[in-house]
C-alpha cells in the first residue's frame, strides 16, 4: 500500500508539474487564460495594427493580449487629437474635393524590405474617396496622403512590394477615366468605364509617395491583391469580379458567371513601357499632403498629371486567370510559387501556380481574351483545388511552414490546410462571420506563426450588450500547435477589416520619437521662451504666441480681442520629457481642443461670437498643479479702445 | 481504497502547490512613482547621481561665452519655471544654487532629474513644497555644463 503511495504520488508530481487541472473543460480554459495574460507592466510580444473600417482610422493593440494602445488619425477628424481641427493637420485632410472629414479605412499594409516586415510605416487605404495614407511608425502619426484619380472605391488597397518599391491602389468601382467625357449615361459602363490601377512608388529612405503610373484595364471591380515575392518578385495579383460589368443589382446581376478572375500583372514589364516613354500623360486632379516633422504642420499641393499605360495596347502586361464565382482573397504564399483564390461564393479554393502560370504564358495557353487581354486556361495555371472547405472563403494567410489558413465568412470559421497535398488539417469556429485574418508577418517570406487573428463581421452576444449598436470583435487562436486553440476574444474600433502585426522589438527599437526636440522646431509661430511669449494684431488676424510647461500658460491673461476678430492660438510645449503632452481648450471654441506633445507648436483658430470674458484651460492632467493651468481672454466690441495688452504672473497693465 | 483515492487526491494539490506553481518571471520595472522609498545605501547626497563628478569637471577660470550660451539655452528649457533672484517660481530661484549645492550634483540633478528626485532626501522634503517634479528637459552635457556656467555667472563670477 504504501510503495503504491508513493509510486502514485510520483506519477502525478510527474503528470502535474505546471499545475495543469486535470479535466478537460478547465484545462482548455486556464490555458487560454495564461496565453493571452500579459501581466501589469509587461510588454506585449506584438504590435497588432488594426484597420478601422468606417471610423476612418487605425488602431494599434498589443499581441496576445488585445490590448488597445492608441487610435491613430487617419481619414477622419479627430478632436480628442486637435486632428483635421488645428490649423497645422487640416491640409492632411485636403482632396480635389475640397476638406473631406471622415472616409473608411478598409486594409493596412507594412513597409516591407526584402519581403520581410521593417518596421518603418504601415499603410491604409481610403475607401470612399480614393487616397492611401502612410503612417510613420517612429511617431505612429499619418505622415502622408496621397489621392488617387480615375478611381471611384479603393478597395484594392494599399498592398506592397518586397521592398515598398510600390503600394498599390485598384479601383473597386470602375468608373469613366476622369480625362475623358464623364457626364455620361450610367447604362453606358460597357463602352466607356475603366479600371485604373495605381502604382505608388515609395521612397526609401524618406517614404514619401508618388504616383508612378497607372494601368488602364477594362471596366470591372478590383477587390484585393498581392504582390509576388521571391521567385514571383515584379508581379501582383488582383482579384476581380463583376465581369459580367453590371451596373445595377450587382448581387445578382455580377454573379452569373461561374468564373471572374485573378489578373496578374507585371509590373516589371510595365516600367520598361514606362521608360520608353509608352506611358499617356494624362490631364487629372488629384491632392498631396505631407506633413513636415521639422515645422509641424502639414502642406497640401493639387498635382495635375498622371501617367497612364492602357493595358490592351501594351500587350504583355495583363493576363487574366479564371477563378470561381466573385474572388475577393488572392494570398500568395511565402515562397511565391502559390496563389491562392478565395471566391467568395464558391465551393473550392483554387490553389495557382506561378511557374505553371509563366509557362502557360510562354506556350499562349490561353482560352481566348477578356476585352483584348489574354485569358490563360483555368487548368494551366491550375496547381490544384481545395475541394469542400467551407463555405464562403475569403482570405488566406500562412504560417511559413507549409500551411495556410482562410476564413470562410459564410461558415463563420478558420480553417487550416496544408498547401503542398490541399488537405483540410483543421477548423475552428468564430464568432461570427470573419472577414480577414492575420497571422504576425503572415503575408510575407517570413511569418512569425504563433498567433492569428480573425477580424469579425458580427459579434452578436459575444459581449454585454450595448444598445442597437454592438462592438466591433476580433478573435486570437494560439497556432504555434497543430490545432488551433482560441485564447481570447478582444472588442475594436470602426469595423476591423484587415490587419497587420509585427513583433514588438522590430518597432520599440526603430528609433521611436518620444519629444520633439524645441532647437529643432521650425514652426514659424513657435515661442521658444517665455520672455519671447506674445500676442501680435495684424488687422482682424490676432496672432497668440503662447507657451505652455507644468503647470501654467504664457501669456494666461489676454486683452484686446475684439469681435470679428480671427484669433489664432499658437502654443508651444516647452516640456522635453516623454509623456508630458499639454492639452488647450477655449471656451466656444467651435472646432477642438490641441493636444501639444512636448516641442512640438500647434494652433486654434477661434472667432468670439460674443463679448466678456472666456476662460481657457490645459485639457491633459499634467501635474499636481495641473488644474491651475488656466487663463482669461477679455473679448470687447469692435472698434473699442482696449488695446491689445497681455501678462504672466501680474495684472495686464493699464 | 476510499482513503486511499482522498489521499491521492490531497497529495495531488499538495504537489501541485510545491512544485512549479511559483510565476518565475521577474516582476515589471518598477516606476519612478512620487512614493519611492529613498535608497540611502549607495546614494551620494553631495554628489548626485549621474555622469558628473569631480574628476570630469573642470571649473579653472569663468567663461562668459559659455554662460551667455547657457544663458539662451536655459530661456528656453528653464525659465519658464526658475527666476534667477531667490524668488521660487515653479521651482525654487536660482541665486545662490551654485553655493547651495556641489556642481557635479546640479549637473547630474538637470541631466538626470527624475531619479534623484526619487532617492535625494533634500529634494524630496522640496517637493513636498513645490509639488511639480522637476522635469527632464533633455539637455546634452554640452548644455548642462553650459547653464552651470551661467548660474555661476548669477552668483557673481567674473
Ligand atoms: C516645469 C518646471 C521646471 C522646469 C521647466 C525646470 N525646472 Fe528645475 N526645478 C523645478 C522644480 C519643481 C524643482 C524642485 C524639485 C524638487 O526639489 O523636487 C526644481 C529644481 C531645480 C534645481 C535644484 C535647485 C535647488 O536649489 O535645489 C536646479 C539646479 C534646477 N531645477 C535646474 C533647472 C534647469 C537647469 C532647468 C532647465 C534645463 C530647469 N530646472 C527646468 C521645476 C522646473
Ligand atoms: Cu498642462
Amino acid at each position: 500500500m504504501r510503495n503504491q503511495v508513493l509510486f502514485l504520488t510520483a506519477l502525478i508530481f510527474i503528470i502535474s508539474s505546471g499545475c495543469k487541472p486535470r479535466n478537460a473543460a478547465t484545462a482548455v480554459s486556464g490555458d487560454m487564460a495564461a496565453k493571452a495574460y500579459v501581466a501589469p507592466g509587461q510588454h506585449d510580444e506584438f504590435y497588432n495594427f488594426v484597420s478601422g473600417g468606417f471610423s476612418g482610422q487605425m488602431s494599434v493593440y498589443g499581441l496576445p493580449s488585445g490590448r488597445l494602445f492608441r487610435v491613430i488619425p487617419i481619414f477622419s477628424v479627430d478632436p480628442e487629437k486637435g486632428y483635421g481641427y488645428s490649423e497645422e493637420t487640416k491640409p492632411m485632410l485636403n482632396t480635389s474635393h475640397g476638406f473631406v472629414p471622415w472616409d473608411d479605412l478598409h486594409h493596412v499594409e507594412s513597409s516591407q524590405t526584402n519581403g520581410v516586415i521593417d518596421g518603418k510605416w504601415v499603410f491604409g487605404n481610403a475607401n470612399n474617396t480614393p487616397r492611401i495614407a502612410r503612417v510613420d511608425l517612429k511617431t505612429f502619426r499619418t505622415a502622408e496622403i496621397i489621392e488617387l484619380p480615375n478611381s471611384g472605391g479603393n478597395h484594392s488597397s494599399p498592398f506592397g512590394t518586397e521592398n515598398t518599391e510600390y503600394i498599390v491602389a485598384g479601383t473597386r468601382f470602375s468608373v469613366p477615366s476622369d480625362y475623358a467625357e464623364t457626364d455620361i449615361p450610367i447604362s453606358s459602363y460597357k463602352e466607356n468605364f475603366k479600371g485604373h490601377i495605381s502604382f505608388v512608388s515609395v521612397d526609401k529612405t524618406s517614404g514619401e509617395m508618388d504616383i508612378s503610373f497607372q494601368i488602364r484595364t477594362p471596366g470591372v471591380n478590383f477587390d484585393l491583391a498581392r504582390s509576388g515575392r521571391a521567385k514571383s518578385h515584379g508581379w501582383f495579383f488582383f482579384s476581380c469580379y463583376n465581369s459580367e460589368q453590371a451596373n445595377t443589382l450587382l448581387e445578382v446581376n455580377a454573379s452569373q458567371k461561374d468564373k471572374d478572375f485573378i489578373m496578374a500583372v507585371n509590373w516589371k514589364k510595365a516600367e520598361e513601357y514606362l521608360k520608353a516613354g509608352k506611358g499617356q500623360k494624362q490631364k487629372v486632379k488629384y491632392a498631396h499632403n505631407r506633413f513636415n516633422e521639422e515645422t509641424h504642420t502639414a502642406e497640401s499641393t493639387i498635382k495635375t498629371e498622371v501617367t497612364v499605360l492602357d493595358a490592351n495596347e501594351l500587350k504583355d502586361i495583363c493576363y487574366f486567370i479564371p477563378c470561381p464565382k466573385s474572388p475577393h482573397g488572392c494570398d500568395v504564399d511565402p515562397t511565391g510559387e502559390y496563389i491562392v483564390g478565395s471566391g467568395k461564393l464558391a465551393a473550392v479554393i483554387p490553389v495557382f501556380s506561378f511557374d505553371k502560370m509563366i509557362k502557360a504564358i510562354a506556350d499562349k495557353s490561353y482560352e481566348g481574351d477578356y476585352q483584348g487581354i489574354p485569358v490563360i486556361k483555368y487548368e494551366s495555371a491550375l496547381y490544384g483545388e481545395v475541394k469542400k472547405p467551407g463555405l464562403g472563403p475569403l482570405h488566406t494567410e500562412f504560417d511559413g511552414k507549409g500551411n495556410a489558413y482562410t476564413s470562410f465568412f459564410v461558415s463563420s470559421e478558420v480553417v487550416k490546410w496544408n498547401i503542398k497535398d490541399l488537405k483540410v488539417l483543421d477548423r475552428v469556429p468564430t464568432y461570427y462571420s470573419v472577414g480577414h485574418l492575420c497571422i504576425p508577418g503572415g503575408n510575407t517570406r517570413n511569418p512569425y506563426p504563433k498567433y492569428l487573428i480573425a477580424y469579425n463581421k458580427i459579434t452578436k452576444d459575444r459581449y454585454l450588450p450595448t444598445g442597437p449598436e454592438l462592438t466591433q470583435s476580433a478573435q486570437i487562436y494560439d497556432i504555434s500547435g497543430e490545432k488551433m486553440q482560441m485564447i481570447l476574444d478582444f472588442p475594436t474600433i470602426g469595423e476591423p477589416h484587415y490587419a497587420q502585426a509585427a513583433p514588438a522589438e522590430l518597432i520599440k527599437n526603430n528609433g521611436q520619437v518620444k519629444i520633439y526636440k524645441i532647437e529643432d522646431n521650425k514652426h514659424p509661430y513657435a515661442t521658444k521662451s517665455e520672455s519671447e511669449a506674445r500676442v501680435v494684431r495684424q488687422g482682424n488676424k490676432v496672432h497668440v504666441y503662447m507657451t505652455s510647461i507644468r503647470s501654467h500658460f504664457a501669456p494666461d491673461n489676454i486683452e484686446g480681442i475684439q469681435m470679428g476678430d480671427e484669433v489664432y492660438f499658437h502654443v508651444t510645449n516647452l516640456e522635453q520629457d516623454w509623456d508630458v503632452p499639454h492639452g488647450f481648450a477655449v471656451k466656444g471654441a467651435a472646432n477642438a481642443e490641441l493636444l501639444i506633445m512636448p516641442g512640438e507648436t500647434t494652433t486654434l483658430k477661434w472667432e468670439p461670437d460674443r463679448t466678456g470674458i472666456f476662460p481657457m484651460y490645459c485639457t491633459d492632467f499634467c501635474s499636481a498643479l495641473h488644474q491651475e493651468m488656466q487663463g482669461y481672454l477679455r473679448v470687447s466690441p469692435k472698434g473699442s479702445k482696449v488695446p491689445i495688452r497681455f501678462s504672466l504672473g501680474k495684472n495686464v497693465e493699464n | 481504497m476510499k482513503f486511499f483515492l482522498k489521499s491521492i487526491t490531497l497529495l495531488f494539490f499538495l504537489t501541485c502547490i510545491i512544485t512549479s506553481c511559483s510565476d518565475k518571471k521577474s516582476s515589471a520595472t518598477p516606476t519612478m512613482g512620487e512614493n519611492a522609498v529613498p535608497a540611502t545605501d549607495d546614494y551620494d547626497p553631495n554628489r548626485g547621481e549621474g555622469k558628473f563628478n569631480e574628476s570630469n569637471l573642470s571649473l579653472d577660470g569663468f567663461d562668459m561665452a559659455m554662460a551667455e550660451k547657457g544663458e539662451s539655452i536655459s530661456n528656453t528649457k528653464c525659465a519658464s519655471c526658475h527666476k534667477i533672484t531667490d524668488e521660487r517660481l515653479v521651482g525654487p530661484g536660482w541665486a545662490g544654487v551654485t553655493q547651495r549645492r556641489q556642481a557635479p550634483w546640479v549637473l547630474n540633478f538637470i541631466t538626470n532629474p527624475d531619479p534623484m528626485i526619487d532617492k535625494d532626501p533634500e529634494l524630496q522634503s522640496q517637493l513636498e513644497l513645490c509639488l511639480v517634479r522637476m522635469p527632464n528637459q533633455n539637455l546634452s552635457e554640452d548644455d548642462a555644463r553650459s547653464i552651470y556656467e551661467y548660474m555661476r555667472k548669477i552668483d557673481g563670477a567674473k
